[in-house]
């Protein structure tokens, strides 16, 4: 007998998504009637590092800082209805999620509560034993005479899988790659193997165009007149439909906003992505190159064609340190001759800077005219010759001390009473900065582990 | 160039979106309408997108074709000024450059960018 499709859902594809967006995705799932499985994607690339600044100002956070507010609203009814809550809600502390969490199921009355934890990705303490080769081409970064404040493999789906083994209601890990998240209940389901690579493929594809969440049903797509999407405010997530030889339908929830189509699909599946022959994963290689995409109703796009090749030997570690501090300020100047005004409020931070000897990086910027687009030089902000009804000046500086940083955004806030007239709307704001890099290290040292947390366990 | 061709952005025949990884941009151009391929493969090269990221300090374009998806994926070395580590532009991630790059000028026939703007907001 052929084995049932899986229906995926994505409910998050970061720690400040919406956090009601999982309620239509979990009712979907559950009204399908499928086997089923609901992830929510919570760890950009920095957030460990964050996570551990948390961990070590208070041993019961680091894990993800929103993690009831993202799970309370579908709980109840995907324990009730056995469909598997997934996320990398852990962060620095797994575990600390996994407390969390049962104490949530106590306040929403939820009893007999399962969590499984996935664990292993922590190399923090031994990672300058391990000789890890450099990541790719990049500036190699400096571990001696600083402390690694994160170092964590990405682990795969296999351990995700394990855990579901156990008959969780929901499996918390910590670093994982954000396809995993997918990939595994659907290993687990199908019961795909290490060696199947084109299935194994299609899985991480599946996650890879779900991590992202809305990124595949219409949000951060719209451009009025030329692609336009109904009812964003209410857009749904994605849900995938998965047949057992990993050929997939993506949608969304009837009644919700968005749209799914072949253009959102390829937006998404190209995203983040680098050779689309060689997509390299912890549990496979993808090749996306002779994929195909087939509108085959409203808001359903299938994709098939996805290849596989044999998973790489050696496992990706972002390595995170203290990066200094930024400070930054803005102030508008507004009506006749705003563009001049805010061109001299510029000038006069940079000699500023000089003359109080500041020792840092600083890059000034006209917002209104090309900032954004612009590099650190200037260049295309210098030859920019409109005539903006008002323009707002931008300081950021990178330095290595709070204080240095502090001073620029302070000398921002000081043109009020000695800068070009006109000058208002002064905001300013310091932030901790956080180095990462990657390395490689060697599946050898990397040993994830799976453990069942239970109410008689908290 | 012919006289029958239309000089337009590459924003009215195509649509694009950013990602990073570290200081390398990663950025795909999908042609609204199949017809747009043949033309975006021909005038979008690598070495005008280096052109594109040269004042962000860029120091390599490739391009990658997808002809069965029609669509293009390209890699932009070093564009990001440091990344979102490091970057002192608002935008560390590069998210918007997507909008950068389909400000150049490519020249169509009156039919692709007619089968474009058919295909546009549907």
């Amino acid at each position: 007998m052929a084995i049932e499709n899986m229906h995926i859902g994505g409910a998050a594809a970061f720690a400040d998504d919406r956090l009601d967006v999982g309620i239509p995705v979990a009712n979907a799932l559950i009204d399908s009637g499928k086997p089923a499985a609901l992830f929510y994607e919570n760890l950009a690339e920095r957030t460990l590092a964050l996570a551990h600044r948390e961990l070590r100002k208070d041993p019961l956070k680091g894990y993800t800082p929103d993690l009831a507010g993202f799970v309370s609203p579908v709980l109840r009814r995907c324990v009730e209805n056995g469909v598997p809550v997934i996320g990398n809600f852990g962060a620095a502390n797994p575990m600390g999620a996994a407390k969390r969490l049962h104490e949530l199921a106590k306040e929403l009355g939820v009893k007999g509560l399962r969590v499984a934890v996935v664990e292993g990705d922590d190399l923090r303490d031994v990672i300058r034993d391990l000789g890890a080769e450099q990541w790719g081409d990049e500036v190699p970064i400096d571990l001696s005479n600083t402390e690694v404040l994160a170092a964590n493999a990405y682990l795969g789906a296999e351990p995700i899988a394990d855990a579901l083994d156990l008959e969780p209601h929901i499996v918390v890990t910590g670093r994982v790659t954000d396809s995993a998240l997918a990939l595994g209940p659907l290993m687990q389901h199908f019961g795909w193997q290490v060696g199947d690579w084109d299935k194994m493929a299609a899985g991480v594809l599946v996650g890879h165009l779900l991590e992202c969440g809305g990124q595949v049903t219409g949000g951060y797509f719209a451009d009025p007149g030329f692609k336009d999407v109904a009812n964003l405010a209410n857009l749904g997530f994605p849900i995938a439909e998965v047949e057992a030889d990993g050929s997939f339908v993506i949608t969304k929830p009837d009644g919700t906003g968005g749209v799914v189509n072949e253009q959102t699909v390829k937006e998404q599946i190209l995203y983040e992505l680098d050779d689309p022959s060689n997509y390299l994963t912890p549990d496979v290689i993808l090749d996306i190159s002779e994929v195909e995409l087939q509108q085959i109703g409203p808001d359903r796009v299938r994709v098939s064609g996805v290849k596989g090749k044999p998973a790489p030997d050696t496992l990706k570690v972002t390595v995170s340190i203290d990066g200094g501090w930024l400070g930054e300020g803005e102030i508008s100047y507004a009506g006749p001759n705003a563009l001049a005004r805010a061109r001299l409020a510029a000038e006069i931070l940079r000699q500023r800077v000089d003359l109080l000897h500041l020792d840092c990086d600083l890059r000034t910027d006209l917002i209104g005219t090309v900032s954004i687009h612009d590099g650190d030089s200037g260049e295309l902000t210098k030859s920019y010759d409109g005539e903006p009804l008002e323009v707002r000046v931008r300081a950021a500086a990178n330095a290595n001390d709070e204080a240095t940083a502090w001073t620029v955004a302070r000398e921002v806030q000081a043109l009020y009473c000695n800068g070009p007239a006109g000058g208002g709307g002064v905001r300013r704001n310091i932030t901790e900065r956080v180095k990462t890099g990657s390395v490689l290290v060697s599946r050898r040292d990397v040993m994830p582990r799976v453990s069942m947390v239970t109410e008689d366990d908290v | 160039m012919s006289k029958s061709l239309i000089e337009v952005s590459l924003h009215e025949i195509a649509h694009g979106r950013t990602g990073d990884k570290g200081d390398r941009l990663l950025l795909s151009v999908i042609p609204y309408d199949e017809t747009g391929y043949a033309p975006i493969a021909e005038q979008v090269t690598e070495s005008r997108m280096f052109e594109m990221f040269r004042h962000r300090g860029a120091t390599e374009a490739r391009r990658y074709e997808l002809p069965k998806l029609y669509a293009f994926n390209f890699v932009i070395e070093n564009a990001l000024q440091g990344g979102v580590n490091n970057s002192l532009n608002l935008d560390g991630h590069g998210k918007t450059l997507s909008f950068l790059a389909l400000t150049m000028k490519v020249c169509v026939s009156p039919g692709v960018l007619a089968a474009a703007m058919k295909a546009r907001s549907t």
